[in-house]
């Protein structure tokens, strides 16, 4: 039982021990008061069957493992994309906290984010000095450019009114009058993270562009010949964004990333901290009014900021998480399209490195049956390509995506043969995945972290494609946009489907005669 | 078309906000102005006699029933009534749970979110009794009502309500452009009505803008769901509530920011008119047999 400093057991296999293993019978017997095992295994048979299925779907108030997140962590990821910002939550801690470790989860690095701390008093007084002092606070003490304000439930329910409370805040010294404090209201019960996202970024710019909660006149567009990109609610946005400025720089392009947290995401170790790194510096957020076009790479994710840019003249390219051949086709011509630059020749020899690299691997992966889940446009975009590998992906799945979203996948399905069988889910969650991963199994299941139980639970391999990814490392360093992009997401998912082959081909003496050095 | 036009009814609950709006906004539709009603009150009442129906579905009530309020459309939502005035009630919980605040503001984001404001030269909210919480300030929130009407009578209580009501306003004031477009005092027929509401008015800052008188044939209207407009068009209350609408089409931009009172002062201003006793310690706590 007791540890020796040489040879320290950790929780792998410390409570693997007798004297653990004993405790743990124990506690089993006589306080957990468990059915008896046939009576659970009994109930998990039932639970694979179709007629649990049907009960499953017909739920209607209770939601099981949501496939999302909620608004204010999109807020914050939209905030954290912008020079020296920080992101401000008008809510109690224990939702920052939450926010924080889930990015440094995934990007494996710290994320600056504030609350304003609001307790029981904030929540029957309503939290005026909450931002006051708040504000005053991040300030002086972390020295940002810009404070980027968002909501929580907490603040919402109460009916906190930001806009007042900002300027209130101003007039009370908190922050200089003409100090940029953007705010969106992000209520955590409402949309999931990708409205947050949306929100936060419909707020900076907005602010920037239509005169600063009218302390300065609004701007007025003249067009020049830059492009904006807004990339969305991503992932992998540290791998993604750096391989679209370089698509930019190939093409020649002026353009401005809204929204770039690439940097703020990926500080390198050289002995300095940096509390804000990179970001669309404020005036680029402002200029951006002037641009000839906006591209908006996941258009579901950024609704309420599309419709503001177009109302301001600009035409928007709607895009939906674009990923292999044909996608990447509609981003790069619309590129050369609306900018009337020729595509380089450099792009065009990516291209047909990916269409040989498919060409190469399309054995393996044509006819396979793919579950996913995931943000409705990176459904879009994964759906579209598995259908262009010649894969089928049996079942789609989104939680925030809606009857809409439903309906644009559909016509990914009609338009090619492998979609004949397939279907799509909108507004379901992980408990109903897997209720069909049991009545219509796959072949793989693509999807974030939080599939592993499901692939636990029903033996179908998880790749990991989404957000968030917490058990394996540096995924969201490479880009899954581009034709480098889908090059990685072929990879990974073919590195998937050799190490299953090879698992079920190591048997010595048994199935070994398929285990083979080459694939 | 002229910019919209936005404004809210507060007042104490019964003091008959519903019905002076709704038959004030019926004078305002037979003027010509194109108008939309939302109700923020849990009780739904605001757009009945609009409607001639016992209450409309309401905005969370629909959503209840469809899942979240993303599943709604706007024509769910809204009834078209008298004259072509649109109709959305938000609705709310039942009493003595949830949050009926939080309704309000929901309701409030879906009906901007969804174009509910388009082609409108009017929307009045009709808002249940004092500002109670966050949620209840939302009509009076910044790009929102420009001009709030308190509804309110000659009885201390609703003088207190209205005074508290003020005092929402000028939260708001200072940060936004709300305003107090005025008192609008609904006879109770108690002592002094008229001096006491116009000399409240006076000490809010406001004015009172207009005094209607109680008239039997309100309910006689209300008893068909009808507003007293389209019941009695020609009757001398269905003037009494043109000229108040007129008054309030022409008082665009008059709004004052308020200046409320305490209840000291509101207690003095009631033994200034003889209707409240100066207090004698020597009775209060004292029960009658003891007297």
């Amino acid at each position: 039982m007791s540890q020796s400093a040489e040879k320290v057991l950790d929780h792998f296999k410390l409570f693997r021990e007798p004297e653990y293993e004993e405790m743990f019978a124990k506690k089993k017997a006589e306080f957990e008061y468990p059915v008896p095992n046939e009576a659970l295994q009994h109930t998990i048979e039932w639970t694979k069957t179709e007629d649990y299925r049907e009960k499953n779907f017909a739920r209607e108030a209770l939601t099981v493992n949501p496939a999302k997140a909620c608004q204010p962590l999109g807020a914050v990821f939209a905030a954290n994309g912008f020079e020296g910002t920080l992101p401000f939550v008008h809510g109690s801690q224990g939702c920052v906290a939450y926010y924080r470790s889930h990015f440094s989860r995934h990007f494996k690095e710290p994320t600056s984010c504030v609350s304003s701390s609001m307790t029981e008093d904030a929540a029957v007084f309503g939290g005026l000095n909450n931002m006051i002092d708040g504000l005053a606070n991040s300030y002086s003490l972390y020295k940002p450019k810009m404070i980027a304000v968002s909501t929580t439930c907490m603040a919402e329910v109460i009916g906190d009114d930001l806009n007042a409370f900002i300027k209130t805040s101003k007039e009370k010294g908190s922050v200089p009058a003409e100090y940029d404090v953007p705010f969106a209201h992000t209520p955590a019960f409402v949309g999931s993270h990708i409205t947050g996202y949306d929100n936060a970024l419909h707020g900076v710019l907005k602010h920037f562009w239509d005169g600063k909660a009218g302390t300065v006149p609004p701007l007025v567009r003249k067009e020049n010949d830059s492009i904006n990109f807004i990339g969305g609610f991503d992932g992998y946005v540290v791998g993604n964004n750096r391989e679209i400025k370089r698509i930019f720089k190939e093409f020649g392009i002026n353009h401005t990333m809204l929204c770039d947290p690439s940097d703020a995401w990926d500080t390198p170790t050289d002995g300095e901290f940096r509390m804000y790194d990179g970001g669309t510096t404020l005036e680029d957020a402002a200029n951006a009014i002037h641009a000839k076009a906006t591209i908006a790479m996941q258009t579901i994710s950024t609704e309420k900021t599309v419709k503001f840019i177009e109302e301001h003249g600009q035409e928007v390219i709607k895009l939906h998480h674009p990923v292999g051949v044909g996608a990447t086709d509609e981003f790069i011509m619309e590129l050369s399209r609306i900018t009337g630059k020729a595509i380089p020749d450099s792009i065009t020899l990516e291209r047909g490195r990916l269409v040989d690299a498919i060409a190469d691997s399309s054995a393996h992966i044509h006819g396979k049956k793919f579950a996913l889940y995931g943000d409705p446009d990176t459904m879009l975009g994964l759906t579209a390509f598995l259908l262009e590998l010649g894969a089928e992906p049996v079942t789609v799945l989104s939680t925030n995506g809606d009857k809409a979203w439903a309906e644009k996948v559909q016509a990914l399905f009609d338009a090619s043969p492998f979609g004949t069988n397939c279907k799509v889910y909108p507004k379901k969650d992980l408990w109903h995945m897997r209720s069909l991963l049991f009545t219509d199994p796959v072949d793989f299941l693509i999807g974030n972290t939080y599939g592993k139980y499901l692939d636990r639970d029903t033996k179908t391999p998880l790749i990991r494609i989404g957000f968030p990814i917490f058990d394996r490392h540096h995924k969201h360093r490479y880009p899954v946009w581009g034709y480098q992009g889908a090059m990685n997401v072929l990879v990974t998912i073919l590195d998937k489907i050799f190490d299953e082959m090879d698992a079920d081909t190591n048997g010595i003496g048994t199935t070994d005669y398929s285990f083979d050095i080459i694939r | 078309m002229a910019a919209l036009r936005q404004i809210a009814f507060y007042g104490k609950g019964g003091i008959g906000k519903s019905t002076t709006s709704q038959n004030t906004l019926a004078a305002l539709a037979q003027m010509g102005q194109k108008i939309l009603i939302v109700g923020c009150d849990p009780k739904a009442d605001s757009t009945r006699l609009i409607l001639h129906a016992k209450a409309q579905d309401t905005v969370l009530s629909l959503a209840a029933e469809a899942g979240s309020v993303e599943d709604l459309e706007l024509e769910d939502v809204m009834k078209v009534g008298y004259m072509d005035i649109r109709c959305v009630e938000s609705g709310g919980p039942e009493p003595g749970v949830g949050c009926a605040g939080r309704g309000v503001i929901t309701s409030i984001n879906f009906l901007e979110e969804n174009g509910a404001y388009d082609g409108a030269d009017y929307v009045s909210y009709d808002v249940l009794g004092d500002v109670v919480c966050g949620g209840f300030a939302m009509p009076i929130r910044e790009n929102k009502a420009q001009e709030i009407y308190i509804v309110m009578s000659g009885e201390m209580m609703a003088m207190y309500a209205a005074n508290n009501i003020a005092k929402g306003v000028l939260k708001y004031a200072n940060s936004g452009g709300v305003r107090l477009g005025g008192l609008v005092c609904n006879e109770r027929q108690t002592d002094k009505e008229l001096e006491l509401a116009e000399a409240l008015a006076g000490m809010l800052g406001t004015k009172l803008i207009h005094f209607v008188p109680r008239d039997n044939i309100v309910q006689h209207a209300e008893l068909r769901r009808m507003t007293v407009l389209e019941y009695a068009p020609e009757s001398k209350q269905a003037e009494e509530y043109r000229q108040l609408a007129t008054k309030i089409h022409n008082n665009a931009g008059n709004g004052t920011i308020p200046t409320p009172i305490t209840m000291d002062q509101l207690e003095d201003m009631l033994m200034d008119f003889g209707i409240m006793q100066k207090e004698d310690e020597s009775i209060i706590g004292k029960a009658a047999t003891a007297a």
